[in-house]
C-alpha cells in the first residue's frame, strides 16, 4: 500500500520565491535560475510514492536538494508548492494543529548530528515525543525503555548523551524517533557522521530493525554503498531534480542517462550482485522417476546432469548421465545414485563470495532458499560475465 | 540664525502632568506594591537578630561556593555588623532585591519575547540602548513625580537602570540553541511553549543567569543614587558623608556595599554552575 505520494513537489529558497515556478515549468536549470533571479532551487517537482514498509533512499551528492525534499515531507520546510499526500491525505494543508499530530503520530526523524537535548538523560530523550503528547509518566518510561532496548542500548538510560559514543548516541535518536511509534521515520544521513566501521554495524542494524518493526523508513545518504546496501528503492537526485528511481540493481544496471552511470561506474558490482541476480533455470527430475527418463531427458536438453527436486521443488541431489546409466544397468533408482554432497548457496549470496566456491568445484552451483528450495543455478560464466557488468540481463532472472 | 528653542522640556513635564493626572490612581497601586515589598523584605531581613541570619547566609554560602565563600560571608557580615551598619545594609539590600526581583519577573519575558520575534526585538533593542546610555539622574526626575520621595522611585529608577542586561542575555541565550535542536523538537511536534519550556529555557538557562546576575549588580550601583531622592540605607550613608566630607564614615559605609556586592555577584554567579561531584 502506499503511505507517502509525492506530486510535483518543489521548493525554491527565497523572497518571491513563487516567482519561479513558471521558469521551472519552461525547464530552466537550477544554475540558470540562480543566475538570472537569484535564487535557489532547493527541490524541482519531486513525483515519487513510497510504499508502507520499504526503506526508500534518497542518494544524491550534497547540495543536491535531499535534505530539503526529507523536510517538505514533515513540513519542517514548507514547500513552494506541489502535494505531500500521507495515506491521501495532504500535509501541505494541514493547519497548524493537525500538522503537530502528524508529526507526533504518523512521522519520526532522526538527524544526521543526532541532535541529542544535552540537558536531557538518554531516557528522557527517548521519552521526548510521547512527553508532549501528555503520555502519563508510567506509559512513556515504559515505552521509552522498550525503544532503547530495540536499539541495544539497555541499562545506559540514566547516562547524559555526551557521556556517549558516537555510534550510541544516534541509537539514542533512533530510540527517541521510534519510542512513539510513527509510521514512518525519516532518517538525513543518519549515519553518515559515524566511523566508517561503526557505520557498517548500524546499517547491518538498521534491516535488522526494519524486519522487527516494519516501518517505513526514508533514508537519505550521499553514500552510494551506503545506499544499495539497506534501499529497497533509490531515489538518485540531482540539482533538486529526481533523475532515477528504482531497485539498486535497477540503477546499477541500467542508469537512466550518463549522470547516474558516471555515480555508478566505480561501483564493485562483484559486493552488489547475488547469487539471485546471475543465475538460470535448472534442468531439474522429479526423484520418483527412473533412470531411463533421466537419460532421455539430458539428451533432449543438451545437458550432461540433472537436478533431483521433488514436487516442492525440495532439492535432493544431482544426478549426471554416468550415474545414470549406470543405475541403469544395475537396476537402481535415481535416488540410489544421485550425489548429495553438491554446492549450495543462498539467493542473498553475493557474487564475491561465489566466486570462491566455484573455483573449488567443475559443477554448477545451486541456489537453493532457507527450506531448501532449489531456485535455481549458477554457472561459472554467468559470474564472469556479470562481474564485466553485461550478461546479467540475459540471464533473465532480474527481479 | 536664531531659531525659537523647540519646547523639549516643557512638552516632557505636560506629558508628566497628564500622566500624573490620569494614572494617579495607577501609580498609587504600583506605589503600593513596591512599598509593600521592600517593607516585606527589610522586615524578614531584620527579623531575626543579625548573628543568626549571618549564620543562615554563612550555611547558605558553603552549599553554594565550599569554605571560601563561607569565610568570606563570615567575616564580611560580621564586619558590617561590628561597624554599626547592620540595619542600614538590610535597608539597602531589600531595596536591591525589589528592584532585582521586580526586573527579572519583567525582563525574562520580555527576552522570551525578543528571542520569539524579530519585530519585538527590534523596538525592544533601541529602547534598551536608550535607557543604559540615559544617566541615571533623569529618570529619577519623573520617577519622583509618579511616586513621590522615598524608597519606591529608588525602586524604579534601579529597574530601569538594572533591567536591561536580563532582557539581552534572555534573548540571545534563546537565540543561541542550535537550530538543529530547535528543528529536533518541531519535528516531534512540539507547540512553541513546550519548545521554550522543555528545550529553549533549560539550555539558555546559565546565560539568562549571568544577565540576572548583571542585572542584581546594576541594581545595587544605584543605591547611592536612591538616596538622592529619599530613599533610607548605607546608601544613603554614603551620600550624606559625601556631602559633609566625612571620609571616614564613607569609607565605612562604602565597604559595606562591597561586600554585600561580592557576596550577591559570587552567589549568584555559583548558583546554577553543576555542583563538582
Ligand atoms: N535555508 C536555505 N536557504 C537558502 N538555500 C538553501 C537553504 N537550505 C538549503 N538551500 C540550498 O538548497 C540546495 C539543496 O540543499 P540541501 O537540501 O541541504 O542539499 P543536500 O542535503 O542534498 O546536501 C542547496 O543549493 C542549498 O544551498
Ligand atoms: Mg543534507
Amino acid at each position: 500500500m502506499t503511505i507517502i505520494e509525492v506530486k510535483q513537489l518543489t521548493k525554491i529558497f527565497g523572497s518571491e520565491a513563487r516567482q519561479a515556478l513558471p521558469l521551472l515549468d519552461q525547464g530552466w536549470s537550477k544554475e540558470k535560475i540562480a543566475q538570472e533571479v537569484k535564487l535557489t532551487v532547493g527541490v524541482n517537482k519531486a513525483e515519487f510514492s513510497i510504499e508502507e514498509g520499504e526503506i526508500f533512499v534518497i542518494m544524491g551528492l550534497s547540495g543536491s536538494g535531499k535534505s530539503t525534499l526529507v523536510r517538505l515531507l514533515n513540513r519542517l520546510i514548507e514547500p513552494t508548492a506541489g502535494q505531500v499526500l500521507f495515506k491521501g491525505k495532504d500535509v501541505v494543508k494541514m493547519n497548524a494543529e493537525q500538522l503537530r499530530q502528524f508529526r507526533r503520530k504518523n512521522i519520526g526523524m532522526v538527524f544526521q548530528k543526532f541532535a541529542l537535548f544535552p540537558h536531557r538523560s538518554v531516557l528522557s530523550n527517548a521519552e521526548y515525543g510521547l512527553e508532549i503528547q501528555g503520555v502519563e509518566k508510567k506509559k512513556r518510561k515504559e515505552l521509552a525503555m522498550k525503544a532503547l532496548e530495540l536499539v541495544g542500548l539497555g541499562g545506559w538510560e540514566n547516562h547524559r548523551p555526551d557521556q556517549l559514543s558516537g555510534g550510541m548516541q544516534q541509537r539514542v535518536g533512533l530510540a527517541r524517533g521510534l519510542a512513539n511509534d510513527p509510521d514512518i521515520l525519516l532518517m538525513d544521513e543518519a549515519f553518515s557522521a559515524l566511523d566508517p566501521l561503526i557505520r557498517k554495524d548500524m546499517q547491518q542494524e538498521l534491516l535488522e530493525l526494519q524486519a522487527r518493526v516494519k516501518k517505513t523508513i526514508v533514508f537519505i545518504t550521499h553514500d552510494l554503498d551506503e545506499a544499495l546496501r539497506i534501499g529497497d528503492r533509490i531515489a538518485l537526485m540531482k540539482d533538486g531534480v529526481i533523475v532515477q528511481i528504482g531497485t539498486p540493481e535497477e540503477i546499477l544496471i541500467q542508469p537512466a542517462n550518463k549522470y547516474v552511470e558516471r555515480f555508478v561506474e566505480d561501483v564493485d558490482l562483484s559486493k552488489v550482485l547475488t547469487a539471485a541476480h546471475v543465475m538460470i533455470p535448472p534442468e531439474m527430475i522429479r526423484p520418483e522417476r527412473g533412470p531411463r527418463v533421466a537419460l532421455q531427458l539430458m539428451r533432449d536438453n543438451g545437458v550432461s546432469s540433472l537436478y533431483v527436486a521433488d514436487k516442492e521443488m525440495k532439492l535432493h541431489g544431482l544426478i549426471t548421465a554416468d550415474d545414470a546409466a549406470q543405475a541403469l544397468k544395475q537396476d537402481q533408482t535415481i535416488l540410489d545414485v544421485m550425489r548429495r554432497d553438491i554446492p549450495r548457496v543462498h539467493p542473498d549470496a553475493l557474487l564475491n563470495d561465489l566466486f570462491e566456491m566455484m573455483s573449488e568445484t567443475h559443477l554448477p552451483v545451486a541456489v537453493v532458499d532457507e527450506s531448501n528450495r532449489l531456485r535455481g543455478i549458477v554457472i561459472k560464466g554467468a559470474v564472469l560475465s556479470a562481474l564485466a557488468g553485461n550478461a546479467v540481463l540475459e540471464g533473465g532472472m532480474l527481479r | 540664525m536664531n531659531l525659537p528653542k523647540i519646547p523639549l522640556g516643557s512638552g516632557i513635564e505636560w506629558i508628566e502632568n497628564w500622566l500624573t493626572t490620569y494614572f494617579g490612581t495607577f501609580f498609587d497601586i504600583i506605589h503600593a506594591i513596591i512599598g509593600g515589598m521592600v517593607n516585606g523584605i527589610e522586615a524578614a531581613l531584620l527579623f531575626l537578630p543579625a548573628l543568626i541570619l549571618i549564620a543562615l547566609i554563612t550555611a547558605l554560602a558553603y552549599w553554594i561556593g565550599k569554605w571560601r565563600m563561607a569565610l568570606f560571608a563570615v567575616i564580611g557580615l560580621l564586619l558590617i555588623d561590628n561597624l554599626g551598619l547592620w540595619g542600614p545594609t538590610m535597608q539597602s539590600l531589600a531595596l536591591v532585591l525589589t528592584a532585582s526581583i521586580l526586573a527579572v519577573l519583567i525582563g525574562v519575558p520580555v527576552g522570551i519575547l525578543c528571542a520569539q520575534s524579530n519585530g519585538v526585538k527590534n523596538t525592544v533593542t533601541p529602547i534598551l540602548d536608550f535607557m543604559q546610555t540615559m544617566p541615571a539622574f533623569v529618570y529619577l526626575l519623573p520617577a519622583v513625580s509618579f511616586f513621590s520621595l522615598g524608597v519606591v522611585p529608588g525602586v524604579i529608577a534601579s529597574i530601569i537602570f538594572a533591567i536591561p542586561p536580563t532582557i539581552r542575555l534572555t534573548n540571545l541565550g534563546i537565540r543561541q540553541v542550535s537550530a538543529e535542536l530547535v528543528e529536533a523538537a518541531d519535528a516531534f511536534g512540539s507547540t512553541p511553549t513546550q519548545k521554550l519550556i522543555k528545550l529553549q529555557l533549560p539550555i539558555a538557562m546559565p546565560t539568562i543567569m549571568a544577565g540576572i546576575n548583571q542585572t542584581i549588580m546594576l541594581s545595587l550601583s544605584m543605591v547611592v543614587i536612591s538616596s538622592m531622592i529619599g530613599a533610607q540605607g548605607v546608601g544613603a550613608l554614603v551620600y550624606r558623608a559625601v556631602s559633609q566630607a566625612k571620609t571616614g564614615a564613607g569609607f565605612e559605609a562604602g565597604i559595606a556595599i562591597v561586600i554585600i556586592a561580592i557576596l550577591l555577584d559570587r552567589l549568584t554567579q555559583n548558583a546554577l554552575k553543576p555542583k563538582q561531584r
